[in-house]
């Protein structure tokens, strides 16, 4: 499966098993996952939080552009690897 | 050790030795405590709200088999409670469905099942237990129905190792996110039985790459976790990812392992969580400290560049192979033992399968741990 998978009205969300948590012992968010698990940056989280599986892909990358006053296009690309990403490693599905 | 020592991120809890199932590759120890020596509920339950307090994300209810623990339900709620990241490693002979609903609904996060091969009767002779693969279905069916993730665990050896690749696909049909595949690992019950479970070099290197291609056909359906097979490689695995860098155990008695061998080994002091706080057992046990980070070791690993990546190896491989555990794991190249690898590879793997040692409790022994 590769980012070609998406589309603008995909609506991402973290599979069962797989999910944030708020880590006081390290001072970050995480994400969870069977073995695994991901220390997530500010953007990351932001872009995690979204997929709930109701929000396409078209308004998570609106609300982060607006929200970090960034180029959709650039926006688009970051969302569009991470969860490229967490789909192949089967965290995330649409 | 100048930088802190960053927080552990899984614990391995060994429940019990208890099993129904005697696999000839099991890594407990030959000598296992039985159930008059296990720590109590109460004190798992401290062991585990401890684990939690000092940033364990991963909490591994292990065995033997944790279902053969009464309390398992009470134990993983526990874990949820504190939010720790609860994961079942299971043969998955002792669950109900009953049982099964109850830990799901009580926070369970994840399901290691294990199979011993992709063939009824193979796996049965394999775990020594007749009806465990038909078990093993009917508890995979359950964790797919729930939505929970499953990954399946196998461990290769020369009985099951023409059906390797197949086991992926076994897996794909349960509905599994993960698998791992695990070449056995010669320590604790599969040392004993190497010249049993030994394939040879070219069954090694076929069932090596069908697994990899499989990871490319199957790319987005399953995560193959594919552990190499050891004794035909050129350089030694990070054996736990570094030795107490991440991960450490805690045995059914309350011992703090940095892994399931570290016992074997000959002088080191570990402490146990029943008189001490799992942090001071963490940072402050000399076996820990051992063999932590790089200050231990000898050449050629001292001066070599890989030596943060794999940590010299495992101390324990070193200790069995070269009679020092503070020596490079014989089977790196670089090792100058690493002629005895190829040796051993060869002679064991040219043997008959028959006739393991069948995992057992030895009921004499068991006060030796307490
Ligand atoms: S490896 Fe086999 S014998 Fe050992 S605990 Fe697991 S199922 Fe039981
Ligand atoms: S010499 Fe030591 S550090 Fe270097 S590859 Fe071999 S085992 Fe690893």
């Amino acid at each position: 499966m590769s980012e070609d998978n998406f589309t603008a009205e995909s609506r991402p969300f973290l599979l069962r098993g797989v999910r944030l948590k708020h880590d006081l012992v390290r001072k970050c968010w995480v994400l969870l996952a069977p073995e695994r698990f991901l220390r997530l940056n500010g953007i990351s989280v932001d872009i995690l939080q979204r997929c709930d599986g109701s929000a396409p892909l078209t308004r998570i990358v609106d609300e982060l552009a607006d929200k970090y006053r960034a180029d959709r296009v650039v926006v688009e690309r970051d969302v569009r690897a991470l969860l490229a990403g967490l789909l192949e490693k089967r965290m995330l599905a649409l | 050790m100048t930088n802190p020592l960053p927080p552990p991120s899984g614990m391995l809890a060994e429940l019990t030795y208890r099993c129904p199932l005697s696999c000839p590759y099991c890594s407990n120890p030959l000598e296992m405590a039985g159930r008059h020596a296990e720590m109590s509920t109460q004190e798992w339950k401290r062991i585990f709200s401890q684990a939690a307090e000092i940033g364990v994300l991963h909490a591994h209810l292990s065995g033997g088999e944790p279902a053969s623990r009464r309390d398992l339900l009470e134990l993983v709620a526990h874990c949820a409670q504190v939010g720790l990241y609860t994961n079942l490693i299971t043969s998955g002979v002792g669950l109900t469905k009953k049982l099964f609903d109850d830990l799901v609904a009580a926070g369970l996060d994840h399901v290691q099942l294990s199979i011993q091969d992709a063939k009824a009767e193979s796996a049965d002779w394999i775990g020594g237990y007749p009806g465990g693969f038909a078990k093993k279905l009917e508890v995979a069916q359950w964790v797919a129905e729930s939505g929970l993730p499953l990954t399946v665990n196998a461990v290769i050896h020369r009985a099951n190792i023409s059906r390797a690749a197949a086991m992926v696909d076994f897996a794909v049909n349960l509905s599994a996110r993960r698998i791992e595949i695990a070449h056995a690992q010669y320590y604790g019950w599969a040392l004993r039985n190497r010249g049993h479970l030994m394939p040879t070099r070219e069954q090694s290197e076929r069932a090596y790459a069908e697994v990899e291609a499989r990871r490319v056909f199957y790319k987005g359906r399953i995560v193959i976790d594919h552990v190499a097979p050891d004794y035909h490689a050129k350089y030694p695995k990070a054996c736990m990812s570094g030795w107490g860098r991440l991960t450490f155990n805690v045995t059914p008695t309350g011992k703090v392992l940095p892994c399931h061998a570290a016992e074997t080994i000959p002088g080191l002091e570990f402490w146990n969580a029943r008189e001490k706080s799992l942090a001071e057992c963490w940072t402050d046990s000399p076996g820990f400290n051992a063999y932590r980070g790089t200050d231990w070791m000898k050449e050629p690993c001292r001066s070599c560049e890989r030596k943060t990546e794999d940590f010299g190896g495992c101390r324990c491989q070193a200790l069995a192979l070269a009679a020092d555990p503070a020596a490079t794991d014989p089977i790196c190249s670089k090792s100058p033992r690493h002629h005895l690898i190829g040796e051993i590879a060869a002679r064991e793997s040219s043997e008959k399968v028959e006739g393991f040692a069948p995992r057992r409790m030895a009921p004499t022994k068991v006060a030796d741990e307490v």
